[in-house]
């Protein structure tokens, strides 16, 4: 079982590897060798399309969890700066102090005015203590309610991206209320009158994501993960062995296919062949297709209708047994 | 089960007597340790006698995930416990006043919250902002269910919306943390009440003390995550003695409720 996504995908580095390496041979070669050795470049890079191609169709649940927290794959602020124009930074809580590991403001989509929120991955040491792995303080959330507010009040849709492992569990966070933090950031997805639509771009990561994640519309990229608990915390608790990873992965269920057949999100957002880590650009157009999508549709509901619409979505979410008629719908759903 | 004469304080080590435990509503004569209630209980100890209506008794857990020993643990919880999950709500009086009621029992499976349990918290919510009268919510749990999987922390989101109901229709929502209440149950419905009660001594906090003192690049406190010192970061209104819920919690109700019970 590998551990990491590098180790899973090392049999494809070391492919490219050789392919690159076969281009620098076929570059230093005379004429007559050129040609044939190019060939075998086209060959290999067919063979490694195919393989890209085979492989990402079969990601199991484990898979899902090592490429979506890939740090290549790419965070929030990669598809802020290619779906949205003018995206400024807002960074106050106005309470206790700057959180980085949640960020967000006003951006154009498109020409049009929104508000954009989003936890934010490091991708070396520094920027990654910067973030504090994407694991928000109190501060993170209490900032996202204050930019919603603005947002419900200045008539512009929120769009949220998610992409955390959790909240932030320390002993401060603790004191500050990390725990009312991320209700109250919920309570406040509820209240809004403006369309709301989130993206899981890569981890969905327990509480810490449900946070900013009450939206009208919520989606999933194809290969994002999310999850009540890590899967190595899961194993730990049933096994008392963290590097079951893989077994619990699979018990919970955290691929987008179930959480759409759970009927917990409405889209899942399809990636470039071999996973968003693999063309960034590609990967915001499609988010983008399907968040410019969403929102057009929910423009055209007043306030008081997205709001109840928005509570039914979350009201019918739970699979349980009822002998009551009026509930069969929940236990056949 | 056959009731013992004597038990000791799992605190203080010293030994009780079981009738004069049971009467002082299981908290320990000499250190005052509050020792866990069964749901059952708890409506005996807070609620007008013989008010409770139990509603929501139809539903059960099912097991959509197909996850791994969870119909075994269902079953044993179930059998152990008598209840069909870990959240009993329904219609309750206090002082004569009608209040919307629900309580969570630690013993069934940690208290822990999956469909059913948020499918009863947000019930008791809505019949609350329905009826127009008070709802009053005893948190006792681990956090989500995670053998529910991403159902259960949707019940985050769906017991938060419901407190939003409440909320909009002016109803007053009282929780109560009593031990221990953690986690996913902490940080959706449980903390946005108008009104936060405590027990003494009860454990409160959104992460496993092991994984926050990891987590923390500053040491935790010795009393960290009890009510004590989660009353003293600001992060709720009042730790009640047991013996003065009851009253503390009519006293509150009657309070924030005088405009309901005037328009009747």
């Amino acid at each position: 079982m590998a551990k990491t996504w590098k180790e899973w995908e090392r049999p494809l580095i070391e492919v490219e590897e050789n392919i690159e390496k076969l281009k620098q041979k076929a570059k230093a070669s005379p004429e007559a060798e050129r040609e044939d050795l190019l060939k075998r470049v086209a060959e290999f890079e067919r063979r490694r399309d195919n393989y890209i191609e085979v492989m990402y169709s079969r990601l199991g649940p484990w898979e899902k969890v090592l490429v979506a927290r890939a740090d290549q794959r790419p965070y929030t602020l990669d598809y802020i700066n290619s779906i949205f124009t003018n995206f400024t930074e807002l960074e106050g809580d106005r309470r206790f102090g700057a959180d980085h590991a949640i960020i967000g403001g006003p951006a154009y989509l498109d020409g049009e005015p929104v508000m954009v929120i989003g936890h934010q991955k490091g991708r070396n040491i520094t920027e990654r203590q910067y973030r504090n792995f994407a694991m928000a303080k109190p501060e993170g959330y209490r900032k996202a309610i204050r930019l919603m507010e603005m947002a419900d009040r200045f008539g512009l849709p929120l769009i949220s991206f998610v992409d955390t492992p959790a909240a932030d569990p320390s002993v401060e966070s603790e004191s500050r209320g990390i725990s009312e933090a991320i209700a109250a950031s919920m309570l406040k997805m509820f209240e809004l009158e403006v369309p709301s639509v989130s993206i899981v771009i890569g981890e969905g990561g327990s509480g810490g994501a449900i946070g900013i994640a009450c939206a009208s519309s919520v989606l999933m990229l194809e290969h994002a993960i999310y999850s009540v608990i890590p899967p190595e915390g899961c194993a730990a608790i049933l096994w008392r062995m963290p590097d079951k990873g893989a077994q619990a992965a699979t018990a919970l269920k955290l691929t987008a296919a179930w959480a759409k057949e759970f009927g917990l999100i409405d889209e899942i957002v399809a990636e470039p062949k071999g996973g968003a880590h693999r063309d960034a650009i590609e990967a915001a157009g499609l988010a983008k297709e399907a968040i410019v999508r969403h929102l057009k549709l929910l423009k055209k509901k007043s306030g008081s209708k997205l709001k109840q619409e928005r509570y039914e979505k979350f009201r019918k979410m739970g699979r349980f047994l009822s002998e009551n008629p009026v509930d069969a719908l929940a236990k056949t759903r | 089960m056959k009731a013992e004469a004597f038990l000791q304080c799992s605190q203080c080590k010293k030994i009780l007597f079981s009738v004069e435990f049971e009467q002082l509503l299981r908290v320990c004569p000499h250190c005052g340790h509050h020792h866990r209630l069964l749901a059952k209980q708890r409506i005996t100890a807070t609620f007008d006698p013989e008010s409770f209506e139990e509603l929501d008794k139809e539903i059960s857990s099912l097991d959509p995930l197909e996850f791994p020993d969870y119909e075994e643990k269902l079953e044993a919880a179930q059998a152990k416990n008598g209840a069909t999950d870990s959240v009993i709500s329904g219609w309750a009086k206090l002082d004569g006043m009608k209040v919307s009621a629900a309580v969570a029992d630690f013993s069934f499976m940690g208290g822990s919250m999956g469909s059913v349990a948020g499918e009863k918290i947000t019930r008791t919510l809505e019949r609350a902002a329905d009826a127009h009268c008070p709802a009053i919510i005893f948190c006792a749990s681990g956090g989500a269910r995670m053998q529910e999987g991403l159902l259960s922390l949707m019940q985050m989101a769906k017991t938060t919306a419901a407190v939003q109901r409440c909320r909009e229709n002016g109803v007053p929502y009282i929780s109560v943390f009593t031990d221990p209440t953690m986690a996913g149950v902490l940080a959706s419905y449980a903390s946005i009440a108008d009104i936060i009660l405590a027990e003494p001594g009860a454990l409160i906090g959104f992460a496993g003390a092991r994984v926050s003192k990891q987590a923390g690049v500053s040491k935790a406190p010795s009393d960290f995550q009890t009510a004590e010192w989660v009353l003293q970061n600001g992060m709720i209104d009042k730790i009640v003695h047991r013996r003065e819920m009851r009253t503390t919690l009519t006293n509150l109700v009657k309070m924030l409720s005088w405009r309901l019970v005037k328009h009747g």
